[in-house]
Order: structure tokens, then C-alpha cells, then sequence
């Protein structure tokens, strides 16, 4: 189990989903808090490659023994990868979940939405309350 | 009379902790506009002794097997069930606990759900069993629910041999699921492979019956087979009590097999309460509905059972669970599992030769008495089909003032059926009583 | 102990039948069965002992006192057992001919009639097997309701105190659901009610009292709001022993109930199974209910099929005819007296309420109905103890667990329902092993986070189960999970209602 940590790089929505924004691209995850919730993975049911995901819905379900969550996409866009990893080894979100852990990627459709998503301390400010 | 066990006294000293003085004050907080304020209307209370009187009144009021010859089946069938289900069914701690939510005060009944699921996948060649669902009817539908999220296809295939009331209720369920319905008629008794697997293209499942409504065997390897090329799932609606006999649908690509479990182990109690059984391949883990019991260990590493796999279940998924069941036919499942037991693998393979035989007696039988066999081809189990040269409720109407009750009126779900009855041929008819029943067809059919 | 499949030894066999001499004629080979089924092969010694051994170590309301919230664990009386085997009832064909089962249509017409005057409406069907399909049916209603007067509508409302059940046959019933909020009484926030209905609102599932145990004193209100709109209020009946007699379902506004025979009328539960969850509904509505319907014909009672606006069949035939005996002669143990039993219900929780009330905490301090609502927090946060600890801890003291971590809105919440037939002696037991475990909390917690010790396993790894996922026995294959690391990682998730 990995410590608690939020990366500066990241921008955050305030359903506990990160984006790691690189070009016209990111990576999409969930947040060491989320993980921390959810317990230990044990599925995770990815969207197909090639499906588009829109900023505020679901692109898909972690489950952990106890618990389901929606996973709410941070950005719009295409998704071009699903992390196999994750698939196969679910607990890898809860061992690395900014590394090894991410789920999808996805080629952005409007960069500028990213304008109103969180910085790492507005989303600590949402776990503060 | 009364069930409830507070005196006088406790009531005082209760209402004196509560800080009330009467019992009225704890509803304080019930609107007056919402208050019932009559008695009910019901009729007045009955002691313990008049309530056995009343309902033996009623209840002789009932044609039963016991009382009246009967070849009735059409999905529920005289079938004997054991005094070891009735011993164990009565045992106060089975009967009258909960869901078994917490492991540790429930172990036996987890341990005999677990038993009761490695049955039914034993029965069916199957990985992974429910712990019950309500009858043969709506595991139909549960079953429908699981093809849709696994194809992400919306078209249900059924076969017109599968028991009408199975159909029905998918029928009743499909709209709210977002499904449609087809249904692939029979060619002289079964379904036809090529037909079928026509229907079933772009479709998320194809339901079909083995041993079928008219007790015909339908060639469900090749239907199994029709339903796989289409890339619709194929789900065997099948009878326990057959399986000694016939090949189980996992051993011919089914994906699903599903059934009415009252033949093994429930009484016939004017439909119920029975059991439903729902059994998939492994790969459909994830979606089965209702409660799956897990085996796990406890803190010093002995073995125990728990309900698992619940994040499927409403009361974790909510408005996104594979299904709504809670409450499902634990009991019920429990007297299929002991009626299992008791048969094992040699009885059961012996019940099946016996209704066979017995089935072969009696078509002979009645054939000899001038009945004709509806499909003459087909082979059937434990019941087939006959035309009685008249509207077989007239048939049934005459039978029964015989004492006989002589089977199903097909008429009542099949056009062009009028004239013809299904007759179920258990273990628990003799050949003299089927002589009996072929003497009245006959004598009837010279009237 | 054993599997009964580990018992099993070639050749050993209990049943046997009449083979008559007869001729059997070959099952076609495509269609021969090849591999026999691996069922278990025991004498019937064994097989008694073996159930007989899984009944000890299981508790049962015969065992003790079992008060799962939202369950109504009451005593089953033994006569219904008696009257539901008589062979008129036992052995009875459904398809009998009507003339055939006179007794029995005449048995559920008549339990349709008390169930119609408890609820205060005017139809009822029998048919569903359970509340849940109850729930599931009555939605059905709904859209066929809806159907029929050409309006669409598309979204059903239910509470955040709501059973899982309420949302689960929201989407089957293919409604989108609406969730609304309690107010700070406990009441459904009318407010935030207010803002949800609409148009496109077919109706409201509710029960009530709510799961918190409390009655909902806006009720004429919010059944106001959706009527205003056009909609449809469903009651769902998993609370329907604390108000019969005292206040009407379809009085508050309802126009479709189910209600829950194996919990309200005591049909024994049997360890999950089987249950009844008949529908009564207002008479607009009764066109739509499931076929057959049970009818009277003068003296005599039928089926009757001829309904084309029904919404189909839910179940096989007329529903869970056994359960209906059982039910059937419950109720007539009472007669009007039934209030009685909801009052009685209803003055042991709130007994039990009044002496718990200091040790645990709260959340709505207010009169309970049939059952009441505690939260460990406290607890929690000072010694590290949970609603699931001093659940388990109970057992020690001979006692079943309440229902835990639900309804979800309060956290380590712990559901009480004692029902109408427990003694006060029995109640007071269990305040006094309440009492203790809070004191235990404070001076040795371990005692709790140790519990269970009197019950045949300890606590179990959950956590195991869902990754082995080992969900039947696999004879020469089975994994012997004994030899992996186990903890006791049970999951603080909602366990009862």
C-alpha cells in the first residue's frame, strides 16, 4: 500500500479523479484518497479503445471487496490506451496509484476544459471538508 | 389467542422507563389526518385449535394427489420427496433463520447453500451457482438480465416448446429491462437447429427447454450450438430430476442453465414456495443475481463460509446491481440439496430410468387404447403429449368424475391444441394405475 | 466440519424406488448423459447427522433473540406449520381445476381481502415471491398506468435512507432514479422533495416508518406533493409492523403497496427464503395487476385471466401458495387485534430505546416505532471500537446482531427491532449485554475486536472469499485455503435489512 500523497502535476476533479495532462493528451486515475476509501482493487472494468469519455461522466467502474465506483472523467476526449496492468492486477491502483496505476489515456477533444479543473491545493481543500 | 408474551406488569414498568403513561402517547407522532381510527374489519380471533379446524375444512375442499389419480405436470410434478427433507426442513434453527448475513452465528446454513451450490453446478456442469432464486420462472428473467450486460445486445430468443409461463414472465420483465422478445416456433415437437440459430442472429440469448413443454427432447447440442454461432448465449431451462439421464447444458456450450428445482425435494403446494436454480460458466461470475456463498478461513485458519462477491447485490450497488433479490428460496434449495443426497448419483440416475420407463409403458398403453401420440417421433421424459379425439377439457371433466385427473390441456397455451392433454408419468405412478388411465381414455374415446 | 461431499463414499446410498420390471428405452446417445453428476453418496444416518450438525451451528429465532433491524425476526408459530402440510394444501396441483382447489382459491381470495382492509386500498395479487419483486411489480404498475393514460414519464423518487432494494428495481423497472434527502427530524426534506418533482415523476418509493424506525410526520404533505403532479406513491411494506391497525397505508396517501409476509406475518424466513411480497393497490390501478387474478363467483372463487390491460405474469401461478397459509393463519390468530401486536412492537422498541439511549448515541432523538436506530461513533472515536465490534461481541452474550452499518446515512449505525414477541426478561438481557459491551469498549476493548470466542468459527476473512472466490466444491481441485495467510478482515458493510 503506497502513502498518501498529491502530486503537483496533477489536476484533480472534486470526485477524487487525476489527470496528468501531456500535449494534447493525458492520462486519467484516481487519487490515493479514493483508493484509500475503496480498499483494496480487486476489478476494474475499463471503457473500449476508441470510445469517447465526457468531462462529468463515467468512463467506467473500480471495485474493491466492499465497495463500487464510478469513474468520472476529468476531461473529454478519446480513449487510446487502457492500462492492461490494471485489468489483470486491479491492487496495483492501491500500490501506485499516479505511477503504475493509471487507468486510461485518452487524446483530448477541448484542452481548455482542463482551465477548470483543480490544482493540488484546491482538491486538498476539498478533502478538507 | 396471542403470540405476544408481556404482562400487565411489564407493560406498566416498560411504559414507567419509556416515560409514558399509555401506549397510545408512543404513536404521538403519527398525524391525526393519517390515523386509523376504527377497528379493522377483520374476522374475530381464532384459538389454536379452531384455526387447524378452519384451514382442514378448506383444505378438504382441494383435489390432491393423494385423493385424486394424477397425471398432471405442465413444470410441477408429483415427484416423492423423502421424510430426511421433512426431518431437516423442520429443524427450528433452518426454519427459522435469517439471511445469513452474519458468518458466525450461520455457519450451517452457509455451509449448506455452499453444498446446494456445488450440486446444482454438479448437475448442470456449471462453475458458478446462485443461492436460489424465486422458480422457474424468473431466473428466466434474471438469466435475460445477465445476456444483456454480457453481449450488450437487447433481443431475447425463446423457443414456443419453452413452458408458457416462462415465457410469460420474460415477456413481463423485458420492457422495464430494455429488452424484446422472439419467439421460434416448433417443428412437430422441437425446435429446429437451423431455424433457431436464423432467429438468433444479433441476439443477446436464446432460452430453450430439455426436456421441452411437451416432454419431447429437443437436440439441444445443436441448439446450443445454433445460439454460439450467432454469438447470442445459450441458456438450457432444465429439469434436476432429468439430469442423471440427459446430458448436462454445460457439457454442450451452454452458458447459462437455469431451472425449476421443484422436483427435487419441494412438494407440489399449489405452486409453491419453490426453488429457481441459476448456473453459469465462470466468466459470468460477475453478473449472477442474488446471494453466492464463498468459502473462506477465520482468524486461526479454519474453514468457513460467508456471503460473497456482494458488491454485485443491491445493498452495495444499489440502483447499478446486477439484480434486486434479497430474500430468495434458501429452504426450498435446502430440500432439493437433501433430496440430492439422499438419491446421490445411482438414485438419481434410477429415478430418470424409472419416469422413462414408466413414460415408454404408458405411451404404449395408451396408443394400444386407441389414444394418439401428438409427436409420435419424438423421444420424451417423463411426459408427453396425446390427442384425445375431443376438447380435453371435456376429457379432463369425465377423468375427473373417475377419480382421475388425466393431464394438462395443451389448448390452454397452444392453438389448434384443443383435443390434446399432457399426461406426466412420475415414479410415483404404478403400471396399474396407468392402466387404469388408458382404460378410461378408451371407453371415453367410444362415448 | 465436513462437506457432505467429503462424506461421500462409492456405492453407499440412502433412497431407492419401485422399478417395476419395466423395459428402459434408450436416451439417444448425443443426448446421454456421460459423466454422472459427482452427488454426494451417503447412507441416511450420515445424511440426518450431517443436517443435523449444520442446524447446531446455525441460530435461528428458535435459538434466541434475534433483533435484525428492518427484519422482523418474530416467533413463527408452530400451528402454521401444521395447517400448511395438511395434503389438501401440501400436495395440491396448481393446475388443478379451479373446481378442484375451491379450498385454496378460497384461502387466498380471502387473504387478498385482509391484506386489502390492513392497507386501507382496494385490489390486491398475491403473485410476487418477495418483497423486492413486489417492489419490482409495482413499478411495472406504474409505467402500465402511465402507458395507458399516454403519459411519459421516466423518473422515480426514493429516499437516502432507502432499502438497496428501492433503487435496484428502479433501473430494472428501466425508471431513472432520483434520490431525495432526511431533514434534520428524520423526515423525507420536503424542500429538497420539492425541487425533484415534476412532470417526467412517476412516483415515490417510500417506507414509513422509514428505516430509521421513525414516522415520517410530513407524510400528508410529500403524498400531496406528487400527487399535485400526477405521480403514484409506493409504500414499501418492510415496515408494516409498526402501524397495522394504527395507521393506514393507503390513508397516508399510498397508492401501491407491497407488503412482506415473511417478516409482517410470519412466515419463516428459512435461512433467506422463502418470503411473499404481495401487492395491494388503489382501484385505478387494478386493471394493471399480474393474471391470474383470484376472484369470487358468488360461492364460488376462480382465476381469472381475462385482464388486457394486466402487465403479465411476475412469478409461476398464484404466487407462494405456502406462504399464504402460514400468513392466512397468523392473521387469524389476531383478528382485529392485530394492533395489538404493531403496539406491542412498537412498546418494546421504544423500552429498549429508553435504556439505550445513554451509552449509545442517537442520531434522531425522537420516539421510535417498531425499531430505532444507534450509532457507535462515540465508540469509535474514543476507543477505536465499531457497530461491526460490538456486533460481535453480542454473539458472545448468546445474542444475534442488530442490523449494522445501515441505513447508510448514519455512520456506525446499529438497527434494533425487537419485535412484538420477545419477553421483557429477554429485553432486558440484552439492554444489560448492550450496557456491558459499551463499559467493555472503555476498559478492554480487545474484547470486542477479539469476539467472537462461543461460536464455531471466529471471525472470518472476507476479504479471502471475494478474491478466492471459491464458490463451490471442486473435489480432487479444491485449494485448502487453510494453508494461505488469514486475517479477520470482515467489511464494515451494511449486514441485515
Amino acid at each position: 500500500m503506497s502513502t498518501e500523497t498529491y502530486p503537483d502535476d496533477l489536476r484533480y476533479n472534486p470526485e477524487h479523479d487525476w489527470a496528468r495532462i501531456e500535449g494534447g493528451e493525458a492520462a486519467l486515475g484516481i487519487t490515493w484518497f479514493a483508493q484509500d476509501q475503496l480498499g483494496e482493487l480487486v476489478h476494474y472494468e475499463p471503457p473500449e479503445e476508441g470510445a469517447s469519455v465526457k468531462t462529468g461522466e463515467s468512463y467506467g467502474e473500480v471495485e474493491s471487496v466492499k465497495a463500487v465506483s464510478d469513474l468520472i472523467a476529468p476531461l473529454s476526449g478519446e480513449v487510446i490506451a487502457v492500462n492492461q496492468k490494471v485489468v489483470d492486477e486491479p491492487e496495483t491502483v492501491n500500490d501506485d496509484p499516479y505511477g503504475e496505476g493509471w487507468l486510461i489515456r485518452i487524446r483530448l477533444t477541448d484542452p481548455s476544459e482542463a482551465d477548470s479543473l483543480l490544482d493540488v491545493a484546491a482538491y486538498r481543500n476539498v478533502l478538507a471538508e | 389467542m396471542s403470540y405476544l408474551s408481556l404482562t400487565e406488569t411489564d407493560r406498566e414498568a416498560m411504559l414507567a422507563t419509556i416515560g409514558v403513561e399509555a401506549v397510545e402517547e408512543l404513536f404521538a407522532e403519527i398525524p391525526e389526518g393519517v390515523r386509523f381510527r376504527r377497528a379493522l374489519a377483520l374476522e374475530p380471533a381464532l384459538s389454536e385449535p379452531e384455526i387447524v379446524d378452519h384451514l382442514t375444512e378448506l383444505a378438504a375442499r382441494n383435489a390432491h394427489t393423494g385423493s385424486e389419480l394424477s397425471f398432471l405436470g405442465a413444470g410441477i410434478y408429483d415427484h416423492y420427496v423423502p421424510a430426511v427433507v421433512d426431518a431437516v426442513l423442520s429443524r427450528g434453527e433452518l426454519l427459522t433463520a435469517y439471511t445469513p448475513y452474519q458468518p458466525e452465528m450461520s455457519q450451517g446454513v452457509l455451509q449448506a447453500i455452499f453444498e446446494y451450490q456445488t450440486a446444482i453446478c454438479e448437475l448442470t456442469a456449471m462453475d458458478v451457482s446462485n443461492a436460489s432464486g424465486y422458480d422457474g420462472t424468473t431466473v428466466a428473467a434474471d438469466a435475460c438480465y445477465i445476456a444483456k450486460y454480457a453481449t450488450g445486445r437487447s433481443r431475447v430468443v425463446i423457443c414456443e416448446t419453452v413452458n408458457p409461463q416462462v415465457r410469460q414472465v420474460v415477456k413481463t420483465y423485458a420492457p422495464g429491462f430494455g429488452l424484446e422478445v422472439a419467439e421460434v416456433g416448433h417443428r412437430g415437437g422441437t425446435t429446429d437447429p437451423d431455424e433457431l440459430r436464423h432467429a438468433a442472429e444479433n441476439g443477446a440469448c436464446v432460452i430453450f427447454q430439455q426436456p421441452n413443454f411437451f416432454g419431447c427432447l429437443e437436440p439441444a447440442p445443436d441448439l446450443a450450438a445454433a445460439a454460439n454461432d450467432a454469438g447470442a448465449l445459450p441458456i438450457a431451462h432444465v429439469d434436476p430430476v432429468s439430469l442423471g439421464m440427459l446430458e448436462a447444458p454445460g457439457n454442450y456450450g451452454c452458458a447459462l442453465a437455469i431451472g425449476e428445482g421443484q422436483g427435487a425435494g419441494n412438494y407440489q403446494a399449489f405452486g409453491g414456495p419453490h426453488y429457481g436454480f441459476l448456473a453459469a460458466k465462470e466468466a459470468f461470475t460477475r453478473r449472477m443475481p442474488g446471494r453466492i456463498i464463498g468459502e473462506t478461513t477465520d482468524v486461526d485458519g479454519q474453514r468457513g463460509y460467508v456471503l460473497t462477491l456482494q458488491t454485485r447485490e443491491q445493498l452495495i450497488r444499489r440502483e447499478k446491481a446486477t439484480s434486486n433479490i434479497t430474500t430468495n428460496q434458501t429452504l426450498l434449495a435446502l430440500g432439493g440439496l437433501v433430496h440430492l443426497a439422499w438419491l446421490g448419483p445411482q438414485g438419481l440416475r434410477e429415478l430418470g430410468e424409472t419416469c422413462l420407463a414408466l413414460g415408454e409403458y404408458a405411451k404404449a398403453r395408451l396408443t394400444a387404447a386407441g389414444v394418439e401420440l401428438l409427436f409420435p417421433e419424438q423421444a420424451t421424459f417423463k411426459e408427453f403429449a396425446v390427442r384425445v379425439g375431443r376438447p380435453a377439457k371435456e376429457a379432463i371433466r369425465a377423468a375427473r368424475a373417475e377419480g382421475i385427473h388425466p393431464g394438462y390441456a395443451l389448448g390452454r397455451d397452444y392453438e389448434g391444441l384443443d383435443d390434446a392433454l399432457l399426461v406426466a408419468v412420475t415414479e410415483r405412478r404404478t403400471p396399474a394405475e396407468i392402466n387404469r388411465l388408458a382404460g378410461l381414455l378408451a371407453s371415453a374415446k367410444k362415448l | 466440519m465436513k462437506l457432505i461431499f467429503e462424506k461421500s463414499q462409492p456405492g453407499r446410498r440412502a433412497g431407492s424406488f419401485a422399478r417395476h420390471d419395466l423395459p428402459v428405452p434408450e436416451v439417444p446417445a448425443t443426448l446421454r448423459r456421460r459423466q454422472p453428476p459427482r452427488l454426494p453418496e451417503v447412507a441416511e444416518p450420515e445424511l440426518v447427522r450431517h443436517f443435523t450438525e449444520l442446524a447446531s451451528r446455525t441460530f435461528g429465532i428458535d435459538t434466541g433473540f434475534y433483533p435484525l433491524g428492518s427484519c422482523t425476526m418474530k416467533h413463527n408459530p408452530r400451528v402454521n406449520e401444521r395447517v400448511a402440510n395438511l395434503p389438501g394444501f401440501r400436495d395440491l396441483h396448481p393446475l388443478q381445476e379451479e373446481d378442484g382447489a375451491q379450498g385454496a382459491l378460497e384461502l387466498e381470495w380471502r387473504l387478498q381481502e385482509i391484506l386489502t382492509e390492513i392497507c386501507g386500498l382496494h385490489a390486491c395479487s398475491l403473485q410476487p415471491a418477495a418483497g423486492s419483486q413486489g417492489e419490482l411489480t409495482g413499478l411495472m404498475l406504474m409505467r402500465a398506468y402511465f402507458a395507458d393514460r399516454g403519459e411519459e414519464r421516466d423518473t422515480v423518487v426514493t429516499a437516502d435512507t432507502a432499502h438497496g432494494t428501492n433503487p435496484a428495481s428502479v433501473t430494472m423497472a428501466g425508471y431513472k432514479l432520483q434520490k431525495v434527502g432526511t431533514d434534520a427530524r428524520g423526515n423525507l426534506d420536503i424542500d429538497d422533495l420539492r425541487a425533484k418533482v415534476d412532470e417526467r415523476t412517476a412516483g415515490l418509493m417510500l417506507t414509513n416508518p422509514s428505516t430509521l424506525g421513525l414516522f415520517d410526520e410530513g407524510i400528508e404533505e410529500v403524498a400531496g406533493i406528487f400527487h399535485e403532479a400526477g405521480a403514484l406513491l409506493y409504500y414499501d411494506g418492510a415496515n408494516l409492523n409498526a402501524v397495522c391497525g394504527i395507521s393506514r397505508p393507503g390513508d397516508m396517501g399510498f397508492d401501491i403497496v407491497h407488503i412482506n409476509l415473511h417478516k409482517t406475518f410470519s412466515q419463516p424466513h428459512g435461512g433467506g427464503g422463502p418470503g411473499g411480497g404481495p401487492i395491494v393497490v388503489r382501484d385505478t390501478l387494478e386493471p394493471f395487476l399480474p393474471v391470474p387474478a383470484v376472484v369470487r363467483d358468488g360461492e364460488r372463487f376462480r382465476l381469472d385471466y381475462d385482464r388486457p390491460k394486466s402487465i403479465g405474469k411476475v412469478r409461476a401461478f398464484t404466487g407462494p401458495f405456502g406462504v399464504f397459509v402460514r400468513s392466512y393463519a397468523f392473521i387469524r390468530a389476531y383478528g382485529p387485534a392485530l394492533k395489538a401486536m404493531s403496539e406491542v412492537a412498537v412498546l418494546n422498541a421504544n423500552y429498549l430505546l429508553a435504556r439505550l439511549k445513554d451509552a449509545y448515541e442517537l442520531p434522531f432523538d425522537r420516539l421510535c416505532m417498531h425499531e430505532f436506530v444507534l450509532s457507535a461513533r462515540r465508540l469509535k472515536r474514543e476507543h477505536g471500537v465499531t457497530a461491526l465490534d460490538v456486533a460481535k461481541r453480542l454473539m458472545d452474550y448468546g445474542f444475534h446482531p442488530p442490523t449494522i452499518y445501515f441505513p447508510l446515512i448514519v455512520p456506525e449505525a446499529l438497527m434494533i427491532e425487537p419485535t412484538e414477541t420477545e419477553s421483557k426478561e429477554t429485553l432486558d438481557a440484552f439492554v444489560d449485554a448492550l450496557l456491558a459491551i459499551a463499559r467493555e469498549a472503555d476498559e478492554s476493548p480487545e474484547l470486542l475486536k477479539d469476539a467472537p470466542r462461543k461460536r464455531p468459527v471466529r471471525r472470518l476473512d472476507e476479504v479471502k472469499a471475494v478474491k478466492r472466490a471459491v464458490v463451490r466444491y471442486r473435489f480432487e481441485e479444491h485449494p485448502d485455503l487453510s494453508q494461505e495467510p488469514s486475517e479477520a478482515r470482515m467489511l464494515e458493510v451494511q449486514k441485515g435489512a
